[in-house]
């Protein structure tokens, strides 16, 4: 299908974008990977009247380490973030979410910050900067602010990223060590998850002593389990152990009822998730 | 066989030959409809109507009319003269209810899809955009969007017809003469044997065909041109004569290379029609391509029925009856074949079965959802699968083996050209060798084991093994049995055999291919029959002014039909060299032979190639007295009978019951498709049907909501499988030739999708026996097989939620549309 008409610009810089960010006004629409936003151009979702495309700002693109924490540009692909050795390290959770993000053509074109910025809750990035604990860099034409990741999701596609502001990069602390593993409940390869739960954990002989779990599509916004997190520290990584803990999974959940399941189901999927999740991110 | 005869040196006929189309299908460097630009070309956009029943009363079209380079808007007011009505080529019965089905529509719309009113412009964007402002008033009706609420009359599909009932048929055998009462075969079991009753439900399906339909209408020269993205061109021609009054010698249409169709595209559309309209009444050529969405929700759909089964048998498992009572769902209107999909099935239930009683009953019903025709298989999977699920609940209720019953029952190999109790006569087959090599290949009896073990550890993960011994009837079809069944045609095929001076051959054929590789097959057909390269035979097809008479491609005809028509047109070309060789060697026409592409004087080595005669033949400087100029020779094949492929299908599921997931742990499939031309193409027919008919079992579903929007709308929801899906089958062949063609093949197109989606589901219910769990209903999800574990939602036969995943709609709501668009 065809979109309706709009203006095309192509800043080369951050200050760029953020001006013709303001001359569209609400009219204006930002493009990274277009793997979101194109489809809503094509149905006629949205009519934007001008396109500000960040596909020529270099300086929103690539991985660095900065310390005691890895950031990512917001341009920065799929496919860049899975390859790169800094996440791979320190953010293994994420490595493995991306792994399943849809197929190979949208990991190569969709982009970290894209996908973040639309904040579909089916998403799958979500759950695990949640539960990582990231802080987002939002750039806007008074300058930059720092929001945290339990502030920025706000509602199904919904952010802390305002009107004629730009999502530059997502800072997520080392978790050098831990265990990472992402449990995506699919019915075909190439779909969003039906839940998906990302888990981190670091263990101790034998002894997981902190965990940090996040759920994707089990509300209007990525969640942490903090319950079930609470409940792993300082236990053993037994089966039983984990699936005691993981029976709270769905406490305080709001899942949605669709073509795949209804929320009843994807409550109990989520116990069930949480515990192979964290089981697996143990190596147990 | 004749063709073993002659044999060259090196067979091409079952030569596993790489594909001569794919190079240009698979990069795309070909004339799809789409690309094809004419000077001046005008484009259409549609707009449809959002209700799925409601009265037009008004169109305000004066905005979209000023709108940049907009040429004109027509609505169905605008041709309600000349429009005509979308004709259905099968009516089951004389007094069928038929609605008129306007290519727009006029002043009632009667599902969610349908065309209201049509933007002609001079690019594709503008008029998409006017589409935008055509403002269409409606005043919303009571719309019928269930089946079985369909049948109450409750609400009327379409009022004017004062019922949603279409037509009513039936077959029995007692009456037919051809076996005997059913009700008193039931009666009897009930007394002293076994009845199986259960009611199946077939979800209507998408038949999602890769490249969207699209029509150009040239209305320039003396023929107008339509190219059609279509699976039937001749039968198009046709009906645009028939419906719009256009002599028939004044029109072409040409099938360019089709990207797929599945039966979605043995259609005549609305937008076919449309799209000549507007080029006669612009006198402009004019392009229509479909969006992915308008192809989901306005291409026709497939399957969709209620399946009411009562199976009769004696306690020691042998059948003795088979009633079958179908609600089937024509959505609005009948299509071209439409209220015939489920009587193509009514001659399959009883399968290889030896039921001694038989009654089919259908009736068909109108609801207010787009309409639903043919979709691979039409008819049958949904026979098959009623009836392989029948037998394997029978071997529950036995307490016996799957196989085993099955192989009490069935046909024996010896007893081939059998009759069954609907009177159709199978020509071959072995379903003994086939099961004896399927099983053997699947490890049924480890498999069987593993099962125990699992069950008996309660294992988190069951083991389900699932089993169907198929046949079909396809090759479509002798042209008696269709008259028979009051079908608007026929089913010969037609083929032509062109000898160039040069010695290369043109194959004019009347099927048209849509990705199935009929250039490659008819190439080494013809270079076996010839004895000339198969490099230098080309097949032509899809064009009524080259290929100008044909039945065209569906129901598993084009090799068993057209491929004979290629075979006799091939041996006529041989007999119109034979007089002329034996001319120019001075021999006598008794004394040649010909063999390997060459005419020989017996017992000498004198002789001459068939190019050699076809260029003397051209020249025709030295011909026999009387013998015309040219070897050019046509056939038309009409079979004598349907053709019934075969075969054991075995499946292998691994179900999570913590989850409800469904793994698919091994698939054999070893089909008797008699004798083979090309294995590759036949493997990837194969799986190709498979992969369609497992995503029956597991994936498809074409969901209504209630105000009746189609709401798996886009490949978001409508979950069509890709081979990150899918395991790497095991498929093998037994071979029981033809009897009714000189090739002795059988049809292949349909078979995998016939036969996989009864092995899945009852692999998943296998799987699911220590749980009490007798079905599942399709398509058998996660949720469904949890719940079903669980005792929630009565076995898993809950209709699906009506929601589709919101991953674009809520963040980017219509700012500045208004107004329908697609
Ligand atoms: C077939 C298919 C399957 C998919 N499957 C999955 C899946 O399984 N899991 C999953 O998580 N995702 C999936 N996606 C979505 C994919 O991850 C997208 O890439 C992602 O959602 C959007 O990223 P993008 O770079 O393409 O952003 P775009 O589509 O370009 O933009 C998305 C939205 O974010 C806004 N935006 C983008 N960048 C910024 C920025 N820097 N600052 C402020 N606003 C911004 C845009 O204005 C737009 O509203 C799938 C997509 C497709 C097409």
């Amino acid at each position: 299908m065809i979109p309706a008409q709009f203006e095309y610009v192509a800043p080369t810089t951050v200050e760029e974008a953020l001006t013709a960010l303001a001359e569209g006004g609400e009219d204006a629409k930002v493009l990274a990977g277009g793997q979101s936003l194109l489809p809503v151009l094509r149905m006629r979702l949205n009519v934007p009247s001008v396109v500000v495309d960040l596909g020529r700002i270099d300086s929103l693109r690539g991985v660095r380490d900065d310390g005691d924490a890895i950031v990512v540009g917001a341009m920065t692909t799929h496919s860049d973030v899975f390859h790169d050795p800094l996440v791979r390290e320190h953010a293994a959770v994420l490595t493995e979410a991306i792994e399943q993000l849809a197929d190979p053509q949208v990991r190569h074109r969709g982009t970290f910050g894209g996908a973040l910025a639309h904040a579909d809750p089916a998403g799958d990035l979500g759950a695990p900067v949640l539960a990582l604990g990231a802080t987002f860099t939002i750039a806007g034409q008074g300058g930059t602010r720092t929001v945290e990741a339990d502030d920025f999701f706000e509602d199904l596609f919904t952010t802390a990223v305002q009107e004629g502001e730009l999502l530059t990069e997502i800072r997520i602390p080392k978790y050098t060590g831990w265990g990472g593993h992402y449990e995506k409940f699919v019915r075909v390869a190439h779909q969003w998850p039906i839940v998906a739960v990302a888990a981190a954990v670091k263990v101790d002989g034998g002894t997981i002593t902190e965990a940090r779990v996040g759920l994707t599509n089990m509300g209007s916004t990525p969640l942490r389990a903090r319950s079930v997190e609470q409940a792993l520290a300082g236990q053993p990584a037994t089966d039983e152990a984990v699936r005691a803990a993981a029976a709270s999974a769905a406490e305080g959940t709001n899942p949605p009822s669709d073509l795949n399941g209804d929320a009843d189901y994807r409550r109990h999927l989520a116990t069930v998730l949480t515990r192979r999740a964290v089981l697996a991110a143990a190596g147990a | 066989m004749t063709v073993t005869e002659d044999r060259p040196a090196r067979r091409e006929i079952g030569n596993a030959r790489k594909r001569k189309e794919d190079q240009r299908l698979i990069t795309g460097r070909t004339k799809w409809t789409d690309n094809i630009q004419l000077t001046g070309m005008l484009h259409l956009a549609m707009v449809r109507s959002p209700f799925a029943h409601a009265k037009i009363t008004h169109i305000d079209t004066s905005e979209a009319k000023a709108a940049t380079n907009v040429v004109t808007v027509i609505t169905g007011a605008d041709v309600a003269e000349e429009q005509g009505g979308l004709p259905t080529a099968w009516a089951i019965t004389t007094d069928q209810k038929t609605p008129v089905h306007p290519s727009i529509a006029v002043d009632r719309v009667a599902f969610a899809g349908e065309i209201v009113a049509v933007v002609v412009a001079r690019s594709a964007a503008e008029a998409r955009d006017a589409a935008e402002l055509v403002d269409v008033d409606y005043e919303e009706l009571p719309a019928v969007l269930d089946l079985k609420e369909a049948a109450t009359d409750s609400a009327l599909t379409h009022p004017d017809l004062g019922t949603n009932k279409s037509a009513f048929w039936q077959f029995d055998s007692a009456n037919a003469g051809t076996g005997s009462a059913v009700d008193e075969a039931i009666a009897e079991a009930r007394e002293s044997g076994v009845v199986i009753e259960r009611e199946y439900r077939q979800q209507r399906l998408i038949p999602a065909f890769m490249e969207p339909r699209s029509f150009v209408a040239d209305p320039t020269g003396e023929q107008l041109t339509l190219w059609s993205s279509t699976q039937i061109p001749h039968i198009v021609r046709f009906f645009l004569a028939v419906v719009l009054g256009i002599p028939e010698s004044k029109i072409r249409v040409i099938a360019p290379d089709v990207g797929g169709g599945f039966g979605g595209k043995l259609q005549f559309t609305p937008e076919e029609i449309i799209t000549v309209l507007a080029a006669r009444r612009t006198g402009k050529p004019c392009k229509y391509t479909e969006t992915r969405s308008e192809s989901l929700m306005s291409g026709h759909h497939g399957r969709d029925q209620w399946q009411k089964l009562t199976l009769a048998a004696k306690s020691d498992g042998t059948v003795t009856g088979l009633k079958v009572d179908l609600m089937a769902d024509l959505g609005a209107y009948a299509g071209v074949v439409g209220g015939g999909v489920p009587i193509l099935g009514a001659f399959m239930f009883n399968a290889i079965y030896k039921f001694p009683a038989y009654q089919f009953n259908c009736t068909n019903y109108y609801t207010n959802k787009t309409w639903v025709d043919a979709y691979r298989g039409a008819g049958r999977p949904e026979a098959t699968f009623a009836i392989e699920r029948m037998m394997t609940e029978l071997a529950d209720e036995l307490g016996v083996d799957q196989l085993e019953i099955r192989e009490k029952n069935w046909i024996k190999h010896e007893e081939f050209p059998f009759t069954s109790v609907c009177g159709l006569e199978y020509d071959s087959g072995n379903y003994e060798e086939a099961t004896a090599k399927a099983k053997e290949m699947f490890g049924y009896d480890e498999l069987l084991a593993e099962q125990r073990r699992r069950r008996e550890s309660k294992d988190p993960v069951q083991l389900g093994i699932g089993v169907s011994t198929f046949t079909e009837m396809c090759g479509l079809a002798p042209s008696r049995v269709l008259g028979s069944l009051n079908y608007g045609a026929g089913g010969w095929e037609h083929a032509a055999v062109r000898m160039l001076p040069t010695g290369k051959v043109e194959v004019v054929t009347g099927v048209s291919p849509h990705g199935q590789g009929h250039e490659t097959a008819w190439s080494q057909i013809i270079a076996d029959r010839l004895g000339v390269p198969f490099e230098d035979v080309e097949v032509l097809h899809g064009d009524t002014q080259i290929s100008h008479k044909g039945m065209d491609t569906y129901g598993s005809r084009s090799l068993v039909v057209g491929g004979e028509a290629v075979v006799k047109a091939a041996d006529k070309v041989i007999e119109k060299a034979r007089p002329i060789a034996a001319h120019l060697l001075e021999a006598s026409v008794d004394d040649l032979e010909f063999k390997e592409g060459r005419f020989g004087v017996k017992g000498t080595d004198k002789g001459m190639g068939i190019a050699e005669v076809a260029l003397a033949s051209f020249t025709a400087h030295n011909l026999p007295d009387g013998v015309e100029p040219g070897l050019d020779s046509d056939a038309t094949f009409d079979p004598s009978t349907f053709s019934f492929p075969h075969g054991t299908h075995l499946c292998a599921v691994e179900i999570d019951t913590e989850t409800g997931g469904v793994k698919m742990r091994k698939y054999v499939a070893v089909d008797d498709v008699g004798n083979i031309v090309n294995p590759l193409i036949v493997a990837g027919q194969v799986h190709g049907g498979l992969v369609q008919g497992i995503a029956q079992a597991l994936w498809e579903e074409a969901v209504y909501d209630d105000a009746g929007t189609l709401v798996s709308a886009s490949f978001v929801d409508y979950l069509v499988p890709t081979a990150a899906d899918t395991i790497s089958f095991d498929t093998d062949h037994t071979t029981s030739p033809a009897t009714s063609n000189s090739l002795g093949t059988k049809g292949v197109g349909e078979a995998g999708a016939i036969a996989s989606t009864p092995a899945v589901v009852n692999a998943v219910v296998d799987a699911l026996r220590p749980f009490g769990v007798k079905d599942v209903r399709m398509p058998c999800t996660p949720e469904r097989i949890w719940k079903a574990i669980h005792d929630r939602g009565a076995g898993g036969d809950e209709p699906t939620e009506n929601a589709a995943m919101p991953h674009f709609d809520e963040a980017d709501v219509a700012d500045r549309t208004d107004g329908a668009s697609a």
